[in-house]
């Protein structure tokens, strides 16, 4: 009974059923743990968590030096900026908005920085539903490379305070 | 130690070293249990009722928090303001995650402590240390959530600040717990020195000891987190970095999941022997894998960094794996012996037939049973499974911060926890408050309702997750945002199950409180007699077990059940590696 003390002879090796299913889970958590390593090699979607200091007043300032560089339009009076294509892009979370609105090329790499002025906020590109958590004080580097053209949305799914609903972005994509 | 092994006195081994008990401590403050023959040190019994009360008491807070917050992500219903959702999630996450489940647990601490070792409590100032201090720092939570001053969740992520009188009753109800904790393992302490038993304690007090240790780490973690957070609030200090904050605050926050699973996986041991007789098959299987919760399960504050910046790739796989997966083998591996065990004992009952009549036989009628068994699936087939899945560093991309990660953990702590823990107070309410359960027809069908409930909503959640859906969030319509987003039909359509479930869910808390209520404060007393049994049905029975003579190590049915549950695994494992694999490029 196993609210009973029990005999002095419990130490004993597994058998029979019990022994064939540790043998099955041991295998399975090495299988579990291979695949992450191994899609660090030859998957295309990791999060390497690259990340730099950074006092929130200066990486305000870089966005907006980015922004002055490359703007090329304007959507609901928010900067539609496209950078070339390679080059550092830079994304600013704050309640409650995104900014500014990103125009890529479809296929080709960009090392997008994000990060917040304010609180924690969640980096959440929907409807493909890729989400990276972005913290104040942190400069968050994400390689990135979009595969799909179109508009797309950012949407916050940390909770940042009373208006959190109303935080969406948006990132286009052209062919 | 065997008849033939000598002791260390260089004699033979005499009768008086047979593992079993011997002489109480407990110097006239003892009864003994009317069904079950045990005795019941009263001081514990009393602190026991107490914190099982005052568990009941937040369980309703968090309760009726919990519908609120269903009828409000309902999109149909949409109930609460957006400011009354945020603060009802916030007193939901705590009243339940918190201030139901470890009143619960300290009172388990307390039961199998002394009475699974014949021992009286350890210290009955501790105790009352212990509950004052936990009470106060719960009233102080909810009061201030309340009033409107810590709009943070439960997470209370810095820089996001709360009124200091927030961390003020988080700190004190953590130093209570650890007061309570401590007092288990004084009360182990002088078991042993006062020679109240000889030999290894029950895997349950082994099972309830490894909660207690991981209790231990994750409440220090509390301490360390959350006491540069109090003296920030107050304005004594600067702020904490936050991403240190979420790191440390994780240790806190996952590892008390930890707990949960330990004790929970303690009460299955305890629920199987109860209801249908059955004895662990390898005690060393059992304790090993209660071992490996210990050394591995601190691991785990990794599962909600995967998507950090600032923590490299090789240190999110290494702690999200909890080294290899080690701790994820335990769980495995008490989902095989707990049902096996079950199995056994029900074929040794002549329940033979096939590869399932045992399970058939089950006593389904016994409340006790079914919230136990119905824990058990639930936590395996859905909460383990989507556990292991989401908590996979590179899968966390396409599942951090959605409604898959509240539709995992709503089958661990709720269908899991809860519901055992349930299945646990219609066994506390007649033995320990010796009072009988009103309309036990009521009971017999209540973890059915539950389980239906939850289940239903917590699927729901990983849908809709998977579609984008994010968690804590008042309107995923997006009204008045500077950019259109939003969710297609059948996210929507989830979101209607999610209130639906809920709903179902709360009726069978409902259902749960009123009559634990009715039965501690009203109910027929059954001191000097055995208490009714729940199910007449013969599975029951704990005496039968040796009616026919069935090879221990023959567990068919159990086997196919774990031979599903590796199936499931695997499909759902690859389908989320290839879901992923259609997301955009990024490292």
């Amino acid at each position: 009974m196993s609210h009973q003390i029990p005999a002095d002879d419990w130490f004993k090796a597994p058998s029979g059923g019990e022994r064939l299913w540790i043998g099955l889970a041991l295998a399975w958590c090495l299988i579990l743990t291979l695949m992450m390593p191994y899609w660090h090699f030859k998957g295309k979607q990791n999060s390497t968590g690259e990340a730099y200091r950074v006092a929130p007043a200066d990486f305000a300032e870089r966005v907006n030096r980015f922004v002055a560089a490359n703007t090329v339009g304007e959507d609901k009076g928010v900067a539609v900026v496209a950078p070339p294509p390679g080059t550092d892009v830079y994304l600013q979370a704050q309640m409650w908005r995104w900014y500014p609105v990103l125009k890529l090329k479809r296929n080709q790499t960009y090392r997008v920085h994000i990060s917040s002025l304010d609180l924690n906020h969640g980096f959440s590109l929907q409807p493909l539903n890729m989400n990276f958590q972005v913290i104040p004080g942190y400069d968050h580097v994400l390689t990135l490379t979009p595969t799909s053209s179109g508009d797309f949305s950012i949407i916050c799914n940390e909770f940042c305070g009373i208006g959190h609903h109303l935080m969406a972005g948006k990132i286009i994509v052209e062919d | 130690m065997t008849t033939t092994t000598a002791n260390d006195m260089g004699a033979p081994a005499a009768a008086d070293e047979a593992p079993g008990f011997r002489q109480g401590n407990h110097q006239g403050a003892v009864r003994a249990c009317d069904t079950t023959g045990l005795p019941v040190c009263l001081t514990a019994q009393l602190f026991i009722k107490l914190n099982a009360v005052l568990a009941v008491v937040f369980l309703l807070v968090g309760g009726v928090a919990a519908l609120l917050v269903a009828l409000t992500r309902w999109p149909s219903v949409h109930l609460l303001s957006a400011e009354w959702y945020y603060r009802t999630l916030t007193l939901h996450g705590l009243n339940m995650l918190i201030f139901w489940i470890i009143f619960m647990e300290i009172g388990i601490l307390y039961f199998v402590g002394t009475t699974l070792l014949n021992s009286r409590l350890g210290s009955k100032a501790l105790a009352w240390v212990s509950l004052v201090l936990m009470l106060a720092g719960a009233l102080i939570v909810n009061a201030t959530v309340l009033i409107g001053k810590a709009d943070v969740l439960m997470t209370s992520y810095v820089p996001i600040q709360a009124h200091w009188a927030f961390y003020l009753g988080v700190i004190l109800f953590a130093v209570g717990a650890l007061v309570g904790v401590i007092n288990f393992f004084v009360t182990l302490y002088i078991a042993r020195r006062d020679r109240t038993y000889v030999g290894s304690v029950p895997l349950v007090v082994f099972g309830a000891t490894a909660a207690a240790i991981i209790a231990t780490v994750t409440l220090l973690h509390g301490a360390v987190v959350m006491i540069p957070t109090f003296t920030w609030a107050v304005g004594w200090t600067d702020q904490p970095d936050a991403a240190w904050y979420r790191l440390v605050w994780w240790g806190l926050g996952h590892q008390s999941q930890q707990i949960n699973v330990c004790a929970m996986v303690s009460v299955w041991y305890l629920m199987g022997t109860l209801t249908t007789g059955s004895k662990p098959l390898n005690q060393a299987v059992c304790r090993g894998a209660f071992v490996l919760y210990i050394l591995f399960i601190n691991l785990a504050s990794a599962h909600h960094l995967l998507v950090d910046p600032g923590v490299s790739a090789g240190w999110k796989i290494w702690n999200t794996s909890y080294a290899m997966y080690l701790a994820v083998a335990a769980s495995m591996i008490h989902g095989f012996t707990v049902p096996a065990s079950v199995e056994v004992a029900m074929r040794r009952k002549g329940f033979n037939k096939g590869l399932f009549g045992w399970l058939f036989a089950a006593p389904w009628g016994n409340p006790g049973f079914s919230a136990f068994f119905f824990s058990l699936v639930i936590f395996g087939f859905l909460g383990g499974i989507t556990g292991v899945t989401l908590g996979t560093q590179q899968i966390n991309i396409i599942a951090h911060n959605t409604l898959r990660i509240p539709g995992h953990f709503h089958t661990t702590v709720v269908g899991g926890t809860s519901l055992a823990f349930m299945g646990l107070a219609y066994y506390v309410v007649p033995l320990v408050f010796q009072k009988e359960y009103p309309a036990k027809a009521l009971a017999r069908i209540q973890p059915f309702i539950f389980a239906a409930g939850i289940t239903i909503m917590a699927v729901a959640m990983s849908l809709a997750g998977s579609a984008g859906v994010p968690r804590r969030h008042w309107d995923i319509e997006f009204t008045g945002a500077q950019f259109s987003a939003g969710f297609d039909a059948s996210a929507h359509l989830m979101m209607g199950f999610v209130g639906i479930g809920g709903t179902v869910a709360f009726t069978g808390l409902l259902i749960f409180l009123l009559l634990t209520v009715w039965a501690v404060f009203l109910g027929r007393s059954n001191a000097g007699k055995p208490m009714e049994q729940w199910a007449a049905n013969a599975a029951t029975v704990i005496q039968r077990e040796h009616l026919t003579d069935h090879d221990e190590h023959k567990t068919p049915g159990t086997m196919v059940l774990v031979l599903l549950l590796l199936a499931s695994f695997a499909v759902y494992y690859f389908a989320n590696w290839k879901a992923l694999a259609d997301a955009w490029h990024v490292r």
